[in-house]
């Protein structure tokens, strides 16, 4: 085991990780521990745009922005920090500019934008073009020009460590970050990692469903993490399903594709969406859009055989239009389902894309132990956090804005508190946990298989608690997870070596996917209204005066080491903006 | 009683039907420290449909059949660059290469790239690759004051690099080049490919400093212009030309 002492750690290298690596290496003695190489990150799979109200080719200004974006969320959006990532975002989109992103340009030469789903001109009048974009891999040079300017920074990273535990110390009734253990993959070494401050940029958890647009990486080990250790995840129940993705593979279509003119149609070429949404049509708001795609197949207006997807129809748009606008998915079409999208449209359905919830943080990316008390020296920011500027459904565009805004907020206040703190002192054992956990795995003589439980769990999400839930639904969740997480106790893996030991990774991997899962299904089950991407068959409609309040899922673990999730409420922060229903 | 149910699971067991399942062999070369210093071939037979991913194929067999195989892999479409290897003889990413597309009927070889050291199975030390590239200063670098607004930029010039862009620094290029597999010290095409991506951005001033790295002997004229680069490249960049253009600007010092 070895020992290494920071200033800053940050665990993460997306976006998030990487924006706020470049304020706090300026500043403080920074590490960056990450699980893939950082140009291997999730933000590579962004595609549309990050908006940013620069009103560059009309008429905009963050205040709309603001709007949409808590009307979006179903006004379970903290409008304090929403209103920070609208303001931020002109910035923010500039930083990255001044950095060296190749963003799409008008012919004068300024950044160009484009329209995306649940973005409008005052209030809700009429789509608006607030997505900076870069043909359709604005994620992918997000990424390359986060890591570019890394690199121009010095910033040091350790590639290929797993963070599997967060040190918390309590000091006079006060819990405290003392730092992170982490897993070596190369040589199956442990360390520990001593840091004033440590942030959380390790992004979502969408391998709990089988059909989803997130990479097999994506296991929310940041959030399990944390919560393994008391603290608390905010709004678990709100995951987005996004109305695009490939059928059955569920490879993202952005959603710049219906910016750009595309239609959804059913098997009848009925463009569905001006039933739901007379206005925004199909750039209505994700959750509205995912609903009616799965209206329309449930009541026999799917398409195919099995009447099981819909289609995206780009064909009545220009070929050099697809070219030029959507390289990426296009060429996505033709790898995987071998169809032209110039002539033929392409099969769709939704896919589980973004966490909404996560971390709880205020606006500083300081983590909460509670409602209202900070962990001193840990925060996050990104899809593991949850801030809470997406509330109940995420706009589009909105998660790579959040990823600079928040991440070079973080950054920036973490490394401040490293400047004026001193160490927290590490506890007696510090990877005891890892070593034991590794150990078990490594020499268990179980029945239970990584890949048969991962399945099982993956069918059960995608059936019970996707774009449509009801108590029984949930309830069937909540009891195969409950028996999934009993299998897994007799887990073993085949691979009992030290290097690039990914087989015993994968196990721990699933064991964070089935504490998650189990945190989701309960918030949901609690939650006995409809609102933004949890909809409650049982209970179709929002319900301001019960459940305008997010949901703060804490672990239990009582005397006899039984362990239970205790549900406790948190108020939404209103500012100016009154809950009205939501229409597109 | 013969439900139309019954029916089609038959059929999709049975592989006929709309789901056509084959028998693939895939040969991978194993490589475990930890249990030999050889390396050796290893036969694996897996029922599978061939409009599937090879890393589709992989991971049946890691998690089906034999969890030590290893190998990286993140997005599985083709973005993150994880999952470079090479693939009957062919550089390409497992996750954007169909079992159909390589001929399924005879055992489909997977090797690790080469001119990178094998670490286990298809695992390869990727730090000379990014040593490569930070060492061509891939950072848009500018010199007097920063405007307050964005940079301007015409959409020609931004069209001018957009090819290099792409690159997902997967290593499927720099591992195809027979330069490279003699000489680790050549920069090698992924290198090369940002460096051109910020030599011809309007908005760069470093090109000079830029150049001077590459006129280095392990330049860019170690090229022998064999197109592999170009062949490997699983984003379709014109890594060649992108070179050629590189080493026009050496000369002509225009860009």
């Amino acid at each position: 085991m070895q020992i290494h002492k920071y200033d800053t750690v940050i665990v993460g290298a997306g976006g998030a990780g990487m924006r706020a690596a470049i304020e706090s290496t300026k500043r403080s003695r920074t590490a960056v521990l990450t699980k893939l190489y950082p140009t291997r990150s999730h933000t590579g799979a962004a595609q549309g745009g990050m908006a940013a109200a620069l009103a560059n080719v009309e008429e905009d200004n963050w205040e709309w922005h603001t709007f949409d974006t808590i009307k979006g969320g179903d006004y379970l959006v903290d409008q304090d920090a929403a209103e920070i990532l609208a303001k931020e975002a002109i910035d923010a989109v500039l930083d990255l500019e001044k950095m060296g992103l190749p963003f799409g340009r008008t012919p004068e030469g300024k950044i160009d934008q484009r329209r995306f789903g649940g973005h409008s001109r005052n209030h809700g009048e009429a789509p608006v073009r607030r997505a900076c974009y870069s043909g359709d891999r604005t994620g992918h040079m997000i990424l390359q020009t986060l890591y570019q300017n890394c690199v121009k920074e010095g910033v040091e990273f350790f590639n290929e460590f797993y963070v599997l535990d967060q040190l918390v110390v309590e000091e006079n009734g006060v819990k405290k970050s003392a730092g992170v253990v982490a897993y070596e993959l190369a040589t199956g070494e442990i360390h520990v990692f001593q840091a004033k401050a440590v942030i959380y940029a390790s992004g979502g958890t969408g391998k709990f469903f089988k059909v989803t647009s997130n990479a097999h990486t994506l296991t929310g080990d940041g959030q399990a993490a944390c919560y393994r250790r008391g603290l608390p995840l905010e709004d678990m129940e709100f995951f987005q399903f996004h109305p695009t993705g490939i059928w059955r593979m569920g490879i993202l279509l952005t959603e710049g594709a219906r910016g750009e003119g595309g239609i959804l149609r059913n098997k009848d070429g009925e463009r569905f969406m001006e039933k739901y949404a007379p206005v925004m049509k199909d750039l209505a708001s994700r959750d509205v859009v995912s609903r009616s795609i799965y209206t329309e197949i449930r009541e026999g207006r799917g398409c195919g055989p099995e009447g099981d997807h819909v289609y995206l129809d780009l064909t009545h748009l220009p070929p050099e239009q697809l070219d030029a606008k959507l390289p990426d998915i296009t060429e996505f079409a033709r790898t995987y389902l071998g169809i032209e999208p110039y002539t033929d449209p392409i099969p769709i359905q939704p896919t589980a894309h973004y966490a909404m919830g996560g971390i709880p943080t205020n606006v500083e990316g300081e983590v909460l132990a509670d409602n209202t008390t900070v962990v001193p020296g840990l925060y996050a920011a990104g899809e593991v956090a949850c801030v809470s500027v997406h509330g109940a459904n995420r706009l589009g565009t909105n998660s790579l804005l959040d990823i600079n805004v928040f991440g070079r907020r973080s950054g920036i206040a973490a490394a401040e508190y490293s400047a004026k703190n001193d160490y927290v002192e590490l506890p007696e054992n510090p990877a005891q946990m890892v070593q034991e956990q590794v150990e078990r795995l490594r020499n268990s003589t179980g029945t239970e298989r990584v890949h048969t439980l991962r399945t099982e769990l993956q069918e059960c999400m995608d059936a019970n608690v996707m774009v449509f839930r009801t108590e029984q639904t949930i309830k069937t969740a909540v009891e195969k997870i409950a028996e999934l997480r009993k299998r897994y106790l007799d887990v073993s893996i085949q691979d009992k070596g030290k290097r690039f030991n990914t087989d015993l990774l994968e196990a721990i991997e699933l064991g964070n996917l089935l504490d998650l899962a189990e945190v989701m299904a309960t918030s949901a089950l609690a939650r006995k209204e409809s609102r933004g991407g949890h909809y409650r068959e049982d209970y179709p409609n929002r319900d301001d005066v019960n459940f305008m309040r997010h949901t703060m899922a804490y672990r239990e673990v009582a005397d006899d080491g039984t362990e239970s999730i205790r549900l406790d409420y948190k108020p939404v922060v209103t500012t100016r903006y009154q809950p009205m229903e939501r229409k597109y | 009683m013969a439900t139309p149910t019954l029916d089609k699971t038959d059929k999709a067991e049975a592989g006929f039907a709309d789901s056509p399942y084959i028998t693939a062999t895939f040969r991978i070369r194993r490589f475990n420290p930890e249990v030999s210093d050889e390396a050796q071939w290893q036969d694996f037979e897996i029922l599978i449909d061939p409009k599937e991913r090879v890393l589709d194929a992989l991971h049946k067999i890691k998690w089906e059949l034999d969890g030590t195989l290893t190998f990286r892999r993140s997005c599985a479409h083709g973005i993150c660059g994880s999952d470079a290897m090479r693939i009957n003889g062919k550089n390409r990413l497992a996750c954007k290469t169909l079992i159909k597309d390589i001929n399924p009927e005879k055992p489909i070889t997977i090797e690790a790239i080469k001119g990178l050291t094998v670490l286990k199975d298809l695992v390869v030390d990727m730090d000379p690759f990014f040593q490569a590239y930070r060492d061509v200063m891939p950072f848009l670098i500018t010199k007097g004051n920063e405007p307050t607004r964005e940079r301007l930029q015409s959409p020609e010039d931004r069209e001018r690099f957009d090819d290099t862009t792409k690159c997902i620094l997967c290593a499927a290029c720099t591992s195809s080049c027979p330069v490279f597999w003699n000489d680790g010290q050549y920069f090698g095409p992924a290198a090369i490919v940002n460096a051109h991506r910020f030599i011809f951005d309007s908005r760069d001033e470093g090109g000079e400093q830029r150049l001077e790295i590459l006129n280095d002997r392990d330049g860019v004229w170690r090229c022998r212009t064999t197109f592999n680069c170009t062949d490997a490249c699983p984003r379709g960049i014109e890594v060649t030309k992108a070179i050629q253009e590189v080493k026009r600007a050496l000369i002509t010092r225009r860009f």
